[in-house]
């Protein structure tokens, strides 16, 4: 292809100039270190509360997996956790019966989260919206079941338990206060951002962004829609049987809720409040969901859920990006401020 | 030896719609490797659906289209692409939600990033603002992003459907002169008569879904009986 002349400029009007440039929704190169120093910092502060924050590492983990699917996808799911459970389950089967290296069991998790997400995904993209959503429900539910009668494997309604995972790298032990647990949570939380925005930056999640927007667009330049969200629910499947695995390593055990219908919505709200397709949204959700369950349930176990639902509602209401474009809204405020100075 | 010429379009007796309604009656065109057809008509005669029904976009009822000689009828719209068809419709069909650049790279289709060089090298206005969304472009940035994408697919044919819709005409200017620059078979549908007619060597004029004339362009602009008659309109002298 060979250059057009320049001419004058009558495309630049004065109000597309001052537009600022399309959000880069995922902070660019400083969300990870921030992810990872907050992390830390969390660490240093919070010695108390490490099993708390071992839970929000590997819930964000799950959550992210849902952001991809539906906020990059456009997939409505409820079903996710049925990656999730999956990935647990298989995680805590090769730890208890064959090899219980950390790394070995997240591999397994994310080999079992993604295949059953390629399997289901397969069968039930064809359909969109609510039938879609009674589907993901479905393949859920399944799973569930599937868990629950096979007993010898997964313990049952039991729960599958004696999950002993070896020391990290061979050096580094589960200690009884959650020091290994949650730096290697917080290690493989920040290692799946940082995969996850490579994959969304690439070709294959520009195309997939671009399935959500409209899906003959891709049609006419050559791509197939079903086959790329078929394609990404695999990959957020793989995250989700990951985030499933990590869990089974910090906490020692499975059960049945982890594949729930549930666990699936609590996702889902924990993407709303932080805000989908961003990435960030996924961590900033999940700690400002599982921060608040915290404290409000330590102060008044019978009603938090009450002030959660109120929370989730005023977030809906003025900040329906949710968090994270709150928090992109300050910063474009601050970036103007520091314009006209 | 040579390499084969591509990019060769042949469309025999095509009738083709939405669902049951037919829209195209058994339609016939050729355009040679390297040829420029401008589809003329007024309005609703289906230039449109022509071009839908060569991507795969619509109900195809008979007849056959064939690009180098392979039928196109038994491939889905992706195929059609991959066979060498790229298309930019009527409606700017850019990604809003991405910047110039990630509208760009998700047409790349297996491309290196590098190739994104040829897209800013034809339309430098697109290299200015790469980093912009494609909802903040201009209707001529917008229009210079969805081909600059359809032609990173590397096509062999490209159909053009109303590029200068809306545009300013000095912008129309600029599409145009892009246009003409490329080396490859292309297809125009246009409202604007005489440019098009400018551009293209051939031109097919159709009416309630036929072929109703099909000449060389330069023959259909020295007749202005044949353009008041299948368009209603005489072009400015």
């Amino acid at each position: 292809m060979t250059s057009v002349a320049e001419r004058p400029d009558p495309m630049s009007d004065p109000v597309s100039r001052h537009t600022p440039p399309a959000a880069r929704r995922d902070l660019g190169w400083i969300g990870i270190p921030l992810v990872a120093a907050v992390g830390l910092a969390a660490y240093w502060l919070l010695p108390d509360d490490l099993a708390l924050l071992t839970r929000i590492a590997a819930s964000a983990l799950f959550v992210l997996s849902l952001d991809l699917v539906l906020g990059y996808g456009g997939i409505a799911t409820l079903g996710q956790a049925a990656m999730f459970g999956t990935g647990a389950y298989a995680a805590g089967i090769v730890a208890v019966n064959w090899i219980n290296d950390p790394f070995a069991m997240l591999a397994a998790g994310g080999i079992a989260g993604g295949g059953i997400a390629l399997a289901t995904g397969a069968l039930i993209l064809h359909a969109r919206g609510l039938t879609l959503l009674m589907l993901t429900i479905a393949v859920g539910q399944i799973v569930q079941e599937v868990a629950n009668k096979a007993r010898d494997w997964t313990g049952g309604s039991d729960g599958l338990s004696g999950i002993d995972p070896a020391p990290v790298l061979g050096l580094f032990r589960f200690d009884m206060f959650g020091r290994t647990s949650y730096l290697f949570a917080l290690a493989v939380l920040v290692a799946g951002l940082l995969v996850a925005r490579r994959i969304m930056r690439s070709p294959f999640g520009l195309a997939c962004r671009g399935v959500r927007e409209d899906p003959l667009r891709i049609s006419a330049i050559g791509g197939s829609p079903k086959s790329y969200l078929v394609a990404l629910y695999a990959v957020a499947g793989v995250f989700a049987g990951v985030a499933g695995a990590l869990t089974a390593v910090t906490s020692g055990i499975v059960g049945l809720d982890s594949a729930g219908f549930p666990w699936s919505a609590e996702a889902l709200v924990m993407l709303v409040l932080g805000g989908t397709g961003r990435l960030y949204g996924a961590v900033i959700g999940t700690a400002a969901f599982m921060g608040i369950h915290h404290i409000l349930a330590a102060s008044d176990p019978f009603h938090w859920m009450g002030f959660i639902g109120l929370f989730l509602i005023g977030i809906v209401l003025f900040l329906p990006g949710g968090i994270a474009s709150g928090l992109e809204r300050l910063g474009g405020l601050l970036r103007r401020k520091e314009d006209r100075a | 030896m040579p390499a084969e010429p591509v990019g060769s379009l042949e469309v025999v007796e095509l009738r083709a719609g939405y669902g049951k309604t037919l829209i195209l009656d058994g339609i016939s065109f050729a355009v040679p490797t390297g040829g420029r057809l401008a589809l003329l008509g007024r309005n609703g005669v289906g230039k449109t659906t022509t071009l839908a029904t060569l991507v795969g976009q619509t109900t195809r009822h008979g007849g056959g289209m064939k690009l180098d000689g392979v039928e196109l009828g038994g491939m889905n719209s992706s195929g059609r692409a991959a066979a060498g068809l790229g298309y930019v419709p009527q409606t700017r069909d850019i990604f809003k939600s991405l910047t110039v650049e990630e509208n760009l790279v998700a047409g790349l289709k297996g491309r290196p990033r590098s190739a994104l060089e040829e897209a800013y090298a034809l339309f430098p206005r697109l290299g200015e603002r790469r980093r912009n969304g494609g909802g903040e472009l201009s209707g001529g940035e917008q229009q210079m992003l969805s081909v600059a994408r359809a032609l990173l697919g590397k096509p062999t044919v490209l159909l053009l459907d109303e590029p200068l819709e809306g545009l300013a005409p000095v912008i129309c200017d600029t599409l145009m002169a892009a246009l003409s620059k490329l080396d490859m078979t292309i297809v125009l549908v246009e409202q604007q008569v005489d440019r098009a007619l400018d551009f293209a060597d051939r031109v097919v004029f159709l009416d309630r879904g036929r072929v109703v004339h099909a000449g060389p362009a330069a023959q259909a602009k020295a007749d202005p009986a044949l353009l008041e008659r299948h368009l209603g309109v005489a072009l400015a002298a």
